[in-house]
Parts: structure tokens; C-alpha cells; sequence
């Protein structure tokens, strides 16, 4: 995984609370084997219209907004399914940071796992963030915890050893293969129980 | 110091980590299905790894397989998916439970009924409906598909451990009140995201009266409730349905021994609390886009008092003040992890008995695993369906998340028994209306819900 360290880019707002992970992938994308190239699908059945079309709607498919990094959105971000291509599909399309009200628990792990940033800032500074005009940067600084945006900076919480790892771009299982000796206690200690 | 079960859960599987940091914890059981596995193990071949203990994970298939002639896989990607876990199975040296297997159906179905499922483990899956797993008072949970790698590899995962709430859920269910309207209900009431951050606990008289496949109805949904585990107390109820299946311990009696010691101490210990009376519960009925948009059968559609609500209404073709009796049903849908069970078909198959569904409704019966759909076929239950009108199916996921042929049209309102009410979930512009089997077994016979405590036993 690439460390995060800072991350500065404009930022695009889909505001709806509860976007569920049906949204954000469609079926049909998840039956596919491979890891890549989720990028087309992402909230595609807002992106597309019906005939395959660009949604000129869809606040994705406005060039003011291209190049984006940054996504801000509501409540309950990444409910529903524990379908990883949602946040592969999030990645691919270019998105390094997901800045939200709250996070639904395992997507926010998905996130963590993929390094994709998950930000949680309060309602008010969301809504700031979402009405900043499209080319007007943000500033996320993971080892400071900071997000900086129009003049002000604003702090996030993030548990200390997803930081640690995100930062250092650690591969989980490489790190956890450290570990080999507890895990083989542990099970001896089951069996002789 | 006193603790809550899922406390004691927790404390027991701790490999490494600190109190109030992210703690390695072991995993007794990982199952496996089509859609979220191939990348992983993919990830092990890349980088030369093994499965860490082939011996706690099973197999099978369930989300992709069409359920009309399972056995032909019409779809050439579902069918590389498919065939994927065949092929990594055979490669890892995983127990694999493929189509026409007597063990193949839903992972939560197949889970509990093959004895894999028992209290006291930690079981994950790639499937966010793992929390059915907790009503056996064990910690289940769903996982992305790193987490499945990181499992696979190591028999391990990194997990940061939850607040815990309990849900005090007391009286008794009035007629036509059923185990699927508790967790709607609930849901209905605190919203879709009121257990992030929690693990649940379901407890008190209305709990300990429910049968196994009841308190697997309820654990399964809470991930609807926003949080990713939901227990139940293991109790003679639980220690009768494990006695005797497949991979029950071979020691019952050390096993029980064990597993009673598995129980909160003192409702104190709980971080939150929450009351629940059923005694005035009333059947349920999601008229929205998320299991949260739920009323009770005789109460209207809310007003709207947001985007999201403006956007449901707008999606689901229905009108605040209306009520569930309005809504026009041409499709029924009898099914999945929360509500595929022998005992679910039992109840739809006692109203359908007789009956013929509405004309113009369409209405699928799929069991939950093969053994489901055997049991049913022995009881005659799958007579009693094609007599109604349905279609009697082969066991899979089918209908409720439209991954395979099963799929709602779009515009059409489908009474089922399943679990998200998505848009898109069940088919491209398909309106899903959550209830229990009953209702949904009323409603495929009127082409309309109606308030089925009316109705006489």
C-alpha cells in the first residue's frame, strides 16, 4: 500500500446520508475476479442514464469537479454490504480521501484496508466543505490529523494504529505474520485447554 | 469484574494487542462464497502464501447461483465466479460444499445447519449478513475481502473492539406478530445507523422464547441497524439445535458446560441500553429505500422531512399517508439468509395452503439451503407452493440481491422476506417492501399487504 502522508485537492459533494454500497457498485460489477478497474462503475447508476449515457446531473460528470480526490458526504457513509469493490471502485475512479459525517463500521475498515482515507468531521464543517467552490483545494494532513480548508483547519480523530500503518503504507498481513509465534501459543494453549 | 457475553467473547480469542487498541483476535470459522473470496486468494498465490487452517473454513456457493436450473450457468461471468472457488478450493484444501451437495445454500443458512456455527466461536465471512451467527452467542461478523485475506492467511484479524448495547426485548409477540417484525420494528424506531459503533446483545422473556431460526432472523438483520454484531444468549435452545448435526462437537456435554459460562453478568455492564416492548408491536412494512422507512401495517407512510425521504418516495412510486394495504404487490419474494428456513416456508406455506395467489402476482419460493429445500419437499411444503401458484425453486441468495436471473422489474412491488430495500437491490428500478413471511404470504394472496392480526389463526 502507498503511504498517505498529505493530500491536497479540490474536493466534490455528494451530500445523502445513508449511501449504501448498492449505490456506490452496482451488482453486476461485483461478480468480476479481479481487484482493477472499478473506476467506471462507481455510483454508476446515478453517473449513467439509462441508455449508458453521462448523467449531465450528476455532480461526478460536471468538469468543474474533475480531478477531484477528495469526496465529502453525510451520515452513515458505506452502509449495507460488506462488498469491498466499493471502495476499489472509489479508488480507482481517483478518490484518496472520503471525507464524512459518520462512517458505516465495516466500510470504514475497507477503507483503512485499501488506503482510501476515511475522514469523519463534524455536520457543520461537511456542509462547509460541500459548498466550497469546485477549484478551491483542501488539505489533509494524516499525520497531523488536520483537514485545511478556506483559512480554517480543522482536527479528525483516527485510531493511533490505523494511522501507523497508513502512514507507513504497512502491508497488514506481512505485519501480521510477525505474530506467527503468538497465534501458534494461542492455539497450543485451545488445544491443551 | 463483571462483563458483558460479548466482553467475555472478545477476551477469549485476543492473540495480541493492548485494551483499547486495535487486538489481534482469532477466528474459529471462516465461510466462503463466490463473490467476495476470488480476489483474495488471488492475493495469497501472488505473493506465495497458504490458507493458515484450511480446516476452519468452508465453502460454498449462494450468491450467484440461478436457482431455476442450478446446475446451468447461463451467465458467463457468474459462471467464472463459480467456477473460481471450485478451482481455489480444490487448490487450498478447503472443504467446498458445490451445487446439488446436500451442505450448499446461503453461507448463513448452511453455517448453523451443518453444526460449523457454534457459541462461543468468532466467525467471519465476506458477507455483512455474518452477525446471523451471533444468535448462537458467538461474535459474528462481516469482513471485506482484505479482512478474508488476512483471515486466510493467518487465521487472524485485526479488530478494534466495539461499545456494546444491549437490547432489552420484552413481552409477548401478539398474533401475526412474528420474530422478522422485532428487528424491523426496532430499526423502524432507532433509524439505520443507531448500533454503529456497538455490538448488540438481544435479550429478555420475548428473546428466550424464540426458536433458533427466530433469533438467527434477528441477529441477521442487525447489521441494518448500522452495527456488525448481533448476539443472543446460548441456552437450552441453543445447546438442543446444535446436539447431533454434522460438525457439532464431539463432546456435547464439555461443550455445553463451556457455553453456558457464555452470558452477561449484570445489565450494568452494557455501555448503552435500550428498551423494546412487543406486547403493541404491530406487523411491519418498509414503504422506503432503507429498512429504517418502515410503519407498522395500519399506520400511514410518514410525511416527508428530507432529501432522502423526497428520493425514496420518488423512487418507490408511493405517497406519504398512504398505507401498505395501498401498495399494488405483483411480486412475492419467500427467501434468503433472513428468512430462507424450513420454519419461514412452514409459516408461508400455512397461509398459502388452499389459497392461490392474486392474478398478475408473481411469487418465488427459495429455500435457504439444499437440506431447507429436502426438509420442505419431505414435508410436502413445495406442493402446497406450486398448488398457490409459485414457483418452487433450487436453494441459493436468488431474488434478494438479483445477482443471478432472479430479479424484480423494474416499477414492481415486491413483497418479501428479505433483508434491504435498496434501490436496485432486488433488480434495476425494483420497489422492495420488507416483511415477515406471513405477510408477505397475505399479500401475494390479496396483490396487497393487509393487517394479517385480523386474520384468525
Amino acid at each position: 500500500m502507498k503511504p498517505i502522508g498529505q493530500i491536497t485537492s479540490t474536493v466534490v459533494a455528494v451530500m445523502d446520508d445513508n449511501i449504501d454500497t448498492d449505490q456506490l457498485v452496482p451488482k453486476q460489477a461485483i461478480k468480476d475476479t479481479t481487484r482493477k478497474n472499478y473506476g467506471d462503475v462507481l455510483f454508476s447508476n446515478r453517473r449513467y442514464l439509462g441508455d449508458g449515457r453521462l448523467n449531465p446531473e450528476f455532480v461526478l460528470n460536471d468538469f468543474k469537479h474533475e480531478g477531484a480526490q477528495i469526496l465529502i458526504t453525510g451520515h452513515n457513509f458505506g452502509y449495507g454490504s460488506s462488498w469491498e469493490h466499493a471502495v476499489w471502485a472509489l479508488r480507482d475512479y481517483g478518490f484518496q480521501a472520503v471525507i464524512a459525517k459518520d462512517f458505516n463500521d465495516i466500510f470504514y475498515m475497507n477503507c483503512i484496508n485499501n488506503g482510501v482515507l476515511p475522514v469523519k468531521l463534524a455536520d457543520e464543517q461537511c456542509d462547509q466543505l460541500a459548498s466550497l467552490p469546485a477549484d478551491q483545494p483542501v488539505t489533509i494532513d494524516l499525520p497531523q490529523q488536520t483537514v485545511t480548508f478556506a483559512g480554517q483547519t480543522a482536527q479528525f480523530e483516527i485510531n493511533a494504529f490505523w494511522k501507523d500503518r497508513l502512514v507507513k503504507g504497512i502491508d497488514d498481513i506481512e505485519a501480521t505474520e510477525t505474530f506467527d509465534n503468538a497465534i501458534k501459543k494461542f492455539e497450543q494453549r485451545r488445544v491443551e485447554e | 469484574m463483571t462483563q458483558t457475553m460479548f466482553d467475555k467473547l472478545w477476551q477469549r480469542h485476543v492473540v495480541a494487542g493492548d485494551d483499547g487498541e486495535p487486538q489481534l483476535l482469532y477466528i474459529d470459522l471462516q465461510l466462503l462464497h463466490e463473490v467476495t473470496s476470488p480476489q483474495a486468494f488471488e492475493g495469497l498465490r501472488e505473493n506465495h502464501r497458504k490458507v493458515h487452517s484450511p480446516e476452519r473454513t468452508f465453502a460454498t456457493l449462494d450468491h450467484n447461483v440461478p436457482t431455476e436450473d442450478i446446475f446451468n450457468v447461463k451467465d458467463a461471468i457468474s459462471r467464472k465466479q463459480i467456477e473460481t472457488l471450485r478451482a481455489n478450493t480444490k487448490e487450498f484444501g478447503i472443504r467446498f460444499a458445490d451445487v446439488g451437495s446436500d451442505e450448499q445454500g446461503i453461507v448463513h443458512v448452511i453455517g448453523p445447519e451443518l453444526g460449523l456455527t457454534q457459541p462461543g466461536m468468532t466467525i467471519v465471512c465476506g458477507d455483512s449478513h455474518t452477525a446471523t451467527h451471533g444468535a448462537f452467542g458467538s461474535i459474528g461478523f462481516g469482513i471485506g475481502t482484505s479482512e478474508v485475506e488476512h483471515v486466510l492467511a493467518t487465521q487472524t484479524i485485526w479488530q478494534t473492539k466495539p461499545k456494546t448495547m444491549g437490547v432489552h426485548v420484552h413481552g409477548k409477540l401478539p398474533h401475526g406478530v412474528y420474530a422478522k417484525d422485532i428487528i424491523l420494528g426496532l430499526i423502524a424506531r432507532e433509524g439505520v445507523a443507531f448500533g454503529t459503533g456497538y455490538a448488540i446483545e438481544y435479550y429478555g422473556d420475548t428473546i428466550e422464547a424464540l426458536s433458533m431460526e427466530e433469533r438467527m432472523s434477528i441477529c441477521n438483520m442487525t447489521i441494518e441497524g448500522g452495527a456488525k454484531y448481533g448476539s443472543i444468549r446460548p441456552d437450552q435452545t441453543t445447546f438442543d439445535y446444535v446436539r447431533g448435526r454434522k460438525y457439532a462437537p464431539k463432546n456435547m456435554d464439555a461443550a455445553i458446560a463451556d457455553w453456558q459460562t457464555l452470558y452477561t453478568d449484570s445489565e450494568d455492564d452494557f455501555d448503552r441500553v435500550i428498551d423494546f416492548d412487543v406486547t403493541t408491536l404491530a406487523p411491519i412494512v418498509s414503504w422506503g429505500t432503507n429498512p429504517g422507512m418502515a410503519v407498522p401495517v395500519d399506520r400511514p407512510f410518514p410525511e416527508i422531512q428530507n432529501d432522502d425521504d423526497k428520493k425514496a418516495y420518488n423512487y418507490i412510486g408511493l405517497k406519504p399517508g398512504q398505507t401498505a394495504e395501498q401498495i399494488p404487490i405483483e411480486f412475492a419474494f419467500f427467501g434468503s439468509c433472513t428468512n430462507g428456513r424450513l420454519s419461514d416456508l412452514k409459516v408461508a406455506a400455512n397461509v398459502l395452503k388452499g389459497h392461490h395467489i392474486a392474478p398478475g402476482v408473481t411469487a418465488l419460493v427459495v429455500p435457504g439451503s439444499r437440506s431447507v429445500k429436502n426438509a420442505a419437499e419431505k414435508l410436502g411444503l413445495d406442493q402446497i407452493f406450486k398448488d398457490a401458484g409459485c414457483d418452487w425453486r433450487e436453494p441459493g441468495c436468488s431474488a434478494c440481491l438479483g445477482m443471478n436471473p432472479d430479479q424484480v422489474p423494474a416499477g414492481v412491488h415486491c413483497a418479501s422476506t428479505t433483508n434491504r430495500n435498496f434501490e436496485g437491490r432486488q433488480g434495476v428500478g425494483a420497489r422492495t417492501h420488507l416483511a415477515s413471511p406471513a405477510m408477505v404470504a397475505y399479500a401475494a394472496i390479496n396483490g396487497h399487504f393487509i393487517d394479517i392480526r385480523k386474520v384468525a389463526d
